[in-house]
């Protein structure tokens, strides 16, 4: 007999089932807890990093929510208390963060980081442990591809958040559709993933496609890239970006080449409010257009009372909020709702009654889940920036949008 | 693409690629006198790039007027933080530590910085010239960028003059060349030290008020700006000024070329490869001497 690979093969058991066996108390123990104790949420943020800028707004959207919830009385007679740790914006770290909240500092719920890039190494490490991942940044494909039970994204799925915007321009009177576009995108999960629909609806229009061009997310001087765009001359630049820096910098790169596209839409960037329009100028943001499914001036009552929230605690106009807050305090909402339907803390009954089917409502819009932890109930809309003001244009049905500035004013 | 794209993208890499340039100069001459790698260049650059946009949008100051300000103020902060953590690293491994101890350097400021100024990426967008270009030769020139490497020219000149026609100059190559024997010889090598760390740091707030008025930044664009000033001074030789600016131009070049006439996801990888295969017949980089590099 080989003693050596029986006693490998033993350690490999013995090993496994301890695992398990902290993944069932970590994820069961955290559903009894004694009466008035608070209630521990466990997140990781980024908040140093590229996605700082993201990661501190979500940071002031969960706080918003967990004063909100404690103001009431907190989640069933528990105050809530949230243990945010930075992850610097490393995907390791997020693993390491997660690991260390669940195992060391016992948190009895989990909430998602900022940004498709570390949600998914997030959900599989909560995974491990049996706990859910509620989180309202990362709706990459790629994230859902890897079909994990646990994880549930309130906001709207990426891949088709260009649509509304795209069909927009496809269904304008041909005298005023543009003719070419060009699509540039970072090769970013959240970005890369949105293009080819839009790049679809627009050709099938007849609108040619000028350039077209991934570049890494890593880049620093976007200057080449920015030139070739401006160079092919398009009426329509469709950008996938991440973040504020990326957009301002194909900006300005545009002015300085006396580049004006008819349209111009960032799938990330200038919905993040004062970020947005400090870093490149009210003047420059007029006109710019970006896909999301929350602003600040929505007309749902519970955004509202947000919004009214928010500005009495850090001042400023619903314009200026970033979509990022209306995230992750929806993340808090759906867990809300969980709780009290399951009586408790137990993240399998959790996970059982996001998995049902169930109607939730939030800032953003009613949430429903699909097997893969979709929000495949929430709409799609195109907001532009008009003066100082950020407001929804499309779908043109709902009675919500306003009138779309078209041409985009000169930078 | 057409020969003009091409032109374009050289031009574009050579007026963007000195700025590079200059940054890294200040890196390299740091290794090159004290042998330390200073991991904090890139958030030092971002501190130049604030103190520019805080003189910019606070008190109306021109960001090149500023540099009047911002560069002895960058110097005084070089001389500090040299004074107070990197005189400090002795012994054979003070290279290896210098990296923890700018690291650590690096984060606190990252940290003061998004205290002060939180994370809101800003940009300087108070001067004219700043989104104005001219039309040269068929092509739109940013001024920012002309001036920019007029600037950077300007100060790697500068720089030269200091260190190749002046005393303390000849104090500077000999502490480059052999710190012992340059001790022997009377040259007081910590002050010179301290002094470079200094002159290292003051081009920052120069290269930071180019990268703040050309990027929206917020502190963590450190951390994209320190590889790339790494990769050029290990391109150049550690310890080369002339690597410095060499490689500077030419990785900026090589990656815009690249960008416009194949694809921008393969401008970074290209570079890589060329560096790969420079460092691996000749690891001491394009001007490096292999002496520097074990001094």
């Amino acid at each position: 007999m080989n003693t050596k690979g029986y006693f490998f093969r033993l350690a490999s058991v013995a090993t496994l089932g301890a695992s398990s066996l902290i993944a069932v108390g970590a994820a069961e123990s955290s559903s009894a807890l004694a009466a008035g104790s608070p209630i521990k949420i466990g997140i990781s943020l980024s908040l140093s990093g590229d996605f700082s800028s993201d990661g501190i707004a979500f940071q002031q959207g969960y706080q918003l929510w967990a004063n909100d919830v404690n103001a009431k009385g907190g989640l069933l007679g528990h105050p809530v208390v949230l243990d945010i740790v930075s992850d610097a914006s490393d995907p390791t770290q997020v693993t390491a963060n997660y690991q260390k909240l669940i195992s060391q500092d016992k948190v009895a719920l989990t909430f998602g980081p900022y940004s498709s890039l570390l949600s998914l190494p997030a959900a599989q490490t909560v995974s491990r442990y049996g706990y859910a991942l509620v989180e309202g940044a990362g709706g990459a494909p790629s994230v859902f591809a890897a079909k994990l039970h646990n994880l549930f994204d309130v906001s709207l799925p990426v891949a088709n958040a260009l649509q509304p915007f795209a069909q927009w321009v496809a269904g304008l009177p041909k005298a005023q559709r543009p003719k070419t576009a060009s699509y540039v995108t970072s090769n970013d999960p959240f970005t890369q993933p949105q293009i080819p629909v839009a790049k679809k609806i627009m050709s099938k229009a007849g609108i040619k496609t000028a350039y077209s061009s991934v570049f890494p997310a890593e880049t620093t001087d976007y200057t080449p890239i920015a030139d070739r765009v401006a160079q092919a001359g398009a009426q329509v630049v469709v950008l996938g970006a991440v973040d504020v820096p990326t957009v301002a910098a194909f900006m300005k790169a545009f002015a300085q080449m006396h580049y004006n596209p008819k349209v111009f839409v960032a799938s990330a960037g200038p919905d993040q409010g004062t970020q947005f329009t400090s870093a490149v100028t009210q003047k420059a943001a007029n006109g710019m257009m970006v896909p999301s499914s929350w602003y600040g001036g929505s007309a749902n009552p519970l955004s509202k009372a947000m919004v009214a929230n928010f500005i009495k605690v850090h001042g400023g106009t619903a314009s200026q909020i970033s979509a990022d807050i209306a995230e992750a305090y929806s993340v808090g909402q759906t867990i809300v709702a969980a709780v009290k339907a399951t009586k408790g803390f137990n993240n399998a009954k959790i996970i059982k009654y996001l998995h049902s089917g169930v109607k939730i409502k939030t800032v953003q819009g009613n949430v429903k889940f699909n097997s893969l932890g979709e929000n495949f109930s929430m709409t799609a809309y195109t907001f532009q920036w008009q003066g100082a003001n950020f407001v929804q244009i499309n779908p043109a049905t709902d009675p919500n949008s306003k009138k779309v500035v078209f041409p985009k004013p000169a930078w | 693409m057409t020969f003009s794209n091409l032109v374009h993208a050289v031009i574009d890499g050579v007026l963007t690629g000195s700025v590079y340039a200059l940054m890294a100069t200040g890196l390299t001459l740091i290794f090159g006198v004290m042998d330390i790698i200073n991991v904090a260049q890139g958030v030092f650059v971002i501190l130049g790039s604030y103190l520019s946009y805080a003189l910019s949008v606070h008190f109306g100051v021109d960001p090149f007027v500023g540099l009047l300000i911002t560069m002895p103020t960058m110097f005084l902060v070089g001389i500090v933080v040299e004074r107070a953590f990197i005189a400090r690293l002795k012994g054979p491994e003070k290279t290896a530590m210098s990296i923890l101890v700018t690291y650590a350097v690096s984060l606190v400021i990252e940290g003061a910085l998004n205290m002060i100024f939180s994370t809101n990426p800003v940009q300087i967008n108070n001067a004219s010239y700043v989104n104005s270009s001219v039309h040269l030769f068929g092509m739109w020139l940013p001024f920012i960028y002309i001036y920019g490497f007029i600037l950077a020219s300007v100060l790697l000149g500068s720089l030269y003059f200091l260190l190749y026609r002046t005393r303390f100059g000849a104090s500077v190559r000999a502490s480059l060349a052999d710190q012992t024997a340059a001790a022997l010889v009377g040259i007081d090598v910590k002050k010179v030290s301290t002094i470079c760390f200094g002159i290292g740091i003051a081009v920052t707030a120069a290269g930071g008020m180019i990268y703040g008025t050309t990027n929206a930044f917020n502190a963590s664009s450190s951390y994209d700006l320190i590889s790339r000033l790494l990769t050029i001074i290990v391109l150049g030789g550690m310890g080369s000024l002339a690597g410095a600016l060499v490689a500077g131009i030419s990785m900026i070049i090589l990656e815009d070329i690249v960008a416009v006439a194949w694809s921008p996801v393969w401008s970074n990888i290209t570079f890589f490869i060329l560096l790969v295969i420079v460092l691996s017949f000749r690891p001491q980089g394009l001007f490096g001497k292999q002496s520097a590099r074990v001094a």
